[in-house]
């Protein structure tokens, strides 16, 4: 009994920690497709491009972690915005079609460069000493670095709901996801105000992506083999819903780890049924707006 | 004038020049006999792009999910062949077109209840639980190492499957003639004309009393069929099938091939294999990271300035040339 | 009055979106072979009205009667094979369609061959027959294999009311046909108008006074969800309170 309880209580920590990480890394993705209705397909190039970006500096440069954390946000983010100048802004009109062709070639285009730099193989994680062993909570131990994570993430994710709540471009997101052409007609710079969100969702996806480099692999084929969950978290969540992908990242990280624990046989084929369950009974998910 | 085939003033025969990859084909069969496993490849993915070609490009349901059916209609060939000991290749390929289309009503009748992101998430997802049992199922499957032990049998009893490819080759070239009428005959057809109505403007279909839903669910079941048999011929010719027939990848790169040669236009899905695979036997070879990369590139730049694939070039070429004289 | 005589009825029909109530007890009758007009300022609730009639929008509480058939429940697409055709405010044409094909997909679906697979679309000559005859009835022959987004837009709004016809319906609603119509060219359509079948009951939602008084022979006037006023153009024409609303119209008698 006490092993099945230790079990649960690391199963649920564990899954809390791959839910933080997967939710940062969508939380972009929700509020682009809200608020652009452009389905970014390619979202986990982001993610896959902070995560190359903080193993790299820290092995190859030395960057001490924190620096490393604060280069896959910026650097993502400000690469985000050359991207979306130069090719996202001239697809926001386009059928659904077109978006998701246009997005897998930059899946495409991103594995080749990965693989062609990086090689298949995962990179290392190197942790920071302060950061590794076992940290005490309530007489269990847990993984320090996990404990990092979803302390890093909870903090992020605070200051990305004060912000959107609080601040005046957070307004204009939430206006504009509403009613687009309403928020042009009184005046929201939307141009501008799509190219910071969208800079914003990217570089918290690097973020994620660099932070939960232990727990999600970084190697070339990341953007296709987690495409599948960053949608889950989306869909299920409700597109263009800042509350929404948090649950449902909370519920697929716990789902996901429980199940190969406990059901190792079965993979992840629990988690996609009930992702078909849920989104066919509420196509919107969980907490999305009507289209 | 309106570059999709179909509709009620377009005229339903054959011309002359549609009999024109036919021939090729045939040509190919007695002058490259050295190519005739890349040729029966080239002529499997060709029916496999026609049955997307089916939904994407003339009901507009954008997918990423077809390899499930495709992988379906592989897998059921593979374990009949190497598990079961069914070796008749027809019953194999009846088989998989039964199951394909199985999988692509009730799939169909589930995910076509939603639309956009809902409906590709939901092809994804039902892709990802195939994948899985495949992956975990091993006894049936071969799992990561993949399905081999395929035996086929003669062809009527009478044609053997020869190590030169000959008759899988034009065992693939009967089967993909079939298709090919089949769907050409659904595209001329006023069901035809009707999913281009859906594709193009659906509140307009609901209000002209057609029902769209069941409409819609037809004609995947019917794309989820083609994708199975394809499916089942690519184990057949090939004698083996692996985890990649339903992997992400070899979905993308399906939509790849369609898109190159022109979606919605019924030789599109001729074009687009040929050139894609020719293209990938002759350089990803060499240079496997810059095929990718190449790839990648060249659908961005087909998205932003090509949107007909080679079909729409070579009507706009077409178009210049006439204003010409 | 004879139930049967009614083609399309509503009773207390109500729409809410939460706490705000867009149609309060809408208790509306269009009688067979009407010629009846819908005004009413912006956002009273015409075209939710529109949708509630033809099933696009589920009302909150109340009926709608399709030819003495309760159909409130019923979908929009059954709704149209009893005999209920529309048009849009905006068109919702077939764009990189040819004109006939536009058409002809209506009268198909009309005549109950949409779903063949077998036989080409060609071959159908009945189809095709009729919807020339039809095109040519609204002056649109010489433009039937020409796509329509290559049309101006005039004829575009002629193609919207031939897709309608095309269903052969009972009753048809027409949401404001001359709207966006240069009036060189609107004028066309009032002779469309004019020669529609007299045995079809048309409700007709325009902001053209011209149009409405013209048109006509029964008018509701709709404000703010509910309806104001019902009768005859005369009526409504010098009646106080539909000035009141129409603050600046001129008078037409």
């Amino acid at each position: 009994m006490e092993a099945f309880l230790a079990s649960t209580v690391s199963v649920a920590f564990h899954g809390v920690a791959l839910g933080m990480i997967l939710y940062v890394i969508s939380v972009g993705l929700s509020v682009t497709m809200g608020l652009m209705g452009f389905a970014n397909l390619a979202h986990g190039v982001f993610a896959l491009a902070g995560g190359y970006i903080l193993t790299t500096s820290i092995s190859r440069f030395g960057v001490p972690f924190p620096l490393a954390l604060v280069l896959a946000f910026v650097i993502v983010g400000a690469g985000s915005v050359v991207l979306e100048r130069l090719l996202y802004s001239r697809l926001y009109n386009a059928s659904d079609l077109e978006q998701v062709l246009f997005t897998i070639g930059l899946i495409f285009i991103a594995v080749a460069v990965a693989r062609f730099i990086y090689g298949t193989l995962q990179q290392p994680v190197y942790l920071p000493d302060y950061l590794k062993g076992q940290f005490s909570l309530l007489g269990r131990d847990f993984p320090a670095y996990r404990v990092f994570i979803i302390v890093f993430s909870a903090v992020t994710v605070g200051l990305l709901w004060f912000s959107i709540e609080r601040t005046r471009w957070g307004a204009m997101v939430r206006a504009a996801v509403d009613n687009r052409a309403m928020a042009q007609a009184v005046g929201i710079n939307t141009r501008r105000l799509f190219t910071l969100t969208f800079a914003l969702g990217s570089g918290l996806a690097g973020l994620g992506g660099g932070l939960g480099a232990e727990i999600i692999a970084i190697q070339p084929t990341y953007p296709f083999e987690n495409l599948v969950y960053f949608l889950v978290v989306v869909a299920v969540g409700g597109l263009g819903s800042l509350r929404g992908p948090f649950v449902a990242a909370l519920l697929i990280g716990i789902a996901d780890t429980s199940c190969k624990y406990w059901l190792p046989q079965y993979g992840a084929f629990p988690i996609y049924v009930a992702t078909i369950g849920i989104l066919l009974w509420r196509p919107m998910g969980l907490f999305g707006r009507h289209a | 004038m309106s570059a999709h085939a179909g509709g009620y003033s377009a005229d339903p025969r054959i011309r002359w020049i549609e009999w024109l990859p036919w021939v090729v084909a045939l040509c190919a069969f007695f002058v490259l006999p050295e190519y005739l496993s890349l040729g029966a490849r080239i002529l499997i993915y060709i029916l496999y792009a026609l049955s997307l070609d089916l939904i994407v490009g003339y009901a507009g349901i954008v997918t990423l999910g077809h390899s499930a059916y495709f992988g379906l209609g592989a897998y059921v060939a593979g374990i009949l062949a190497a598990k079961a000991g069914i070796t008749d290749p027809l019953v194999q390929l009846v088989a998989a077109a039964a199951a394909g289309a199985a999988l692509g009503i009730t799939t169909g009748a589930i995910i076509l209840r939603t639309k956009a992101l809902t409906l590709l998430m939901l092809t994804l997802a039902i892709t990802s639980v195939l994948l899985e049992i495949a992956n975990k199922a091993t006894d049936l499957t071969g799992g990561a190492d993949g399905l081999s032990g395929v035996v086929i049998a003669p062809v009527l009893g009478l044609f053997k499957f020869d190590i030169f490819g000959k008759t899988a080759y034009l065992y693939c070239f009967v089967v993909l003639l079939l298709g090919w009428w089949l769907v050409r005959k659904v595209i001329y057809s006023p069901f035809g004309t009707a999913l281009t109505g859906l594709r193009e403007n659906t509140l307009r279909m609901h209000a002209i009393g057609a029902p769209v839903y069941w409409r819609l669910v037809l004609v995947y079941t019917v794309s989820a069929t083609l994708a199975g048999i394809a499916g089942g011929l690519l184990t057949q010719t090939n004698q083996f099938v692996g985890l990649n027939v339903l992997s992400f990848e070899s979905a993308g790169e399906l939509l790849v091939m369609l898109i190159l040669g022109g979606v919605g236009r019924l030789y599109g899905a001729f074009i687009g294999p040929l050139v894609y695979l020719i293209a990938q036997d002759m350089l990803a070879k060499q240079f496997p990271e810059y095929w990718y990369f190449g790839i990648g590139t060249m659908l961005v730049l087909v998205v932003m300035f090509a949107r007909g694939g080679i079909l729409g070039i070579v009507d706009g070429i077409l178009v210049r040339l006439r204003r010409k004289t | 009055m004879n139930a049967m005589a009614l083609a399309l009825e509503t009773r207390s029909l109500c729409k809410s979106f939460g706490a705000l109530t867009v149609a309060e007890g809408i208790n509306f009758r269009l009688e067979s072979g009407a010629r009846h007009a819908l005004i009413g300022p912006n956002g009273a609730g015409k075209t939710t009205l529109v949708n509630m009639l033809t099933g696009v929008l589920a009302p909150s509480s109340g009926q709608v009667i399709l030819c003495g058939e309760d159909v409130t429940k019923v979908a929009q697409a059954a709704r149209v094979k009893r005999g209920l055709g529309r048009t849009f405010q905006i068109n919702a044409l077939f764009r990189r369609l040819p004109v006939l094909d536009n058409v002809a997909l209506a009268v198909a679906e009309r005549r109950g061959v949409a779903h063949r697979m077998l036989r080409s679309a060609h071959a159908h000559d009945e189809v095709r027959d009729e919807s020339m005859e039809l095109l040519a009835t609204l002056g649109l022959t010489s433009e039937a294999s020409q796509r329509v987004l290559d049309l101006p837009y005039g004829k575009q709004r002629l193609v919207e009311i031939a897709i309608a016809l095309g269903l052969k319906p009972k009753v048809l609603l027409l949401d404001e046909p001359a709207a966006g119509v240069p009036s060189l060219e609107s004028g066309r359509i009032l002779e469309v108008l004019d020669n529609l079948p007299k045995d079809i009951a048309i409700l007709i939602i325009e902001h053209d006074m011209d149009l409405v008084f013209r048109f006509a022979r029964r008018i509701t006037v709709l404000v703010q969800g509910e309806v104001l006023i019902e009768g005859g153009p005369e009526e409504i024409a010098n009646d106080r309170r539909v000035h009141q609303v129409y603050l600046g119209e001129q008078r037409h008698v």
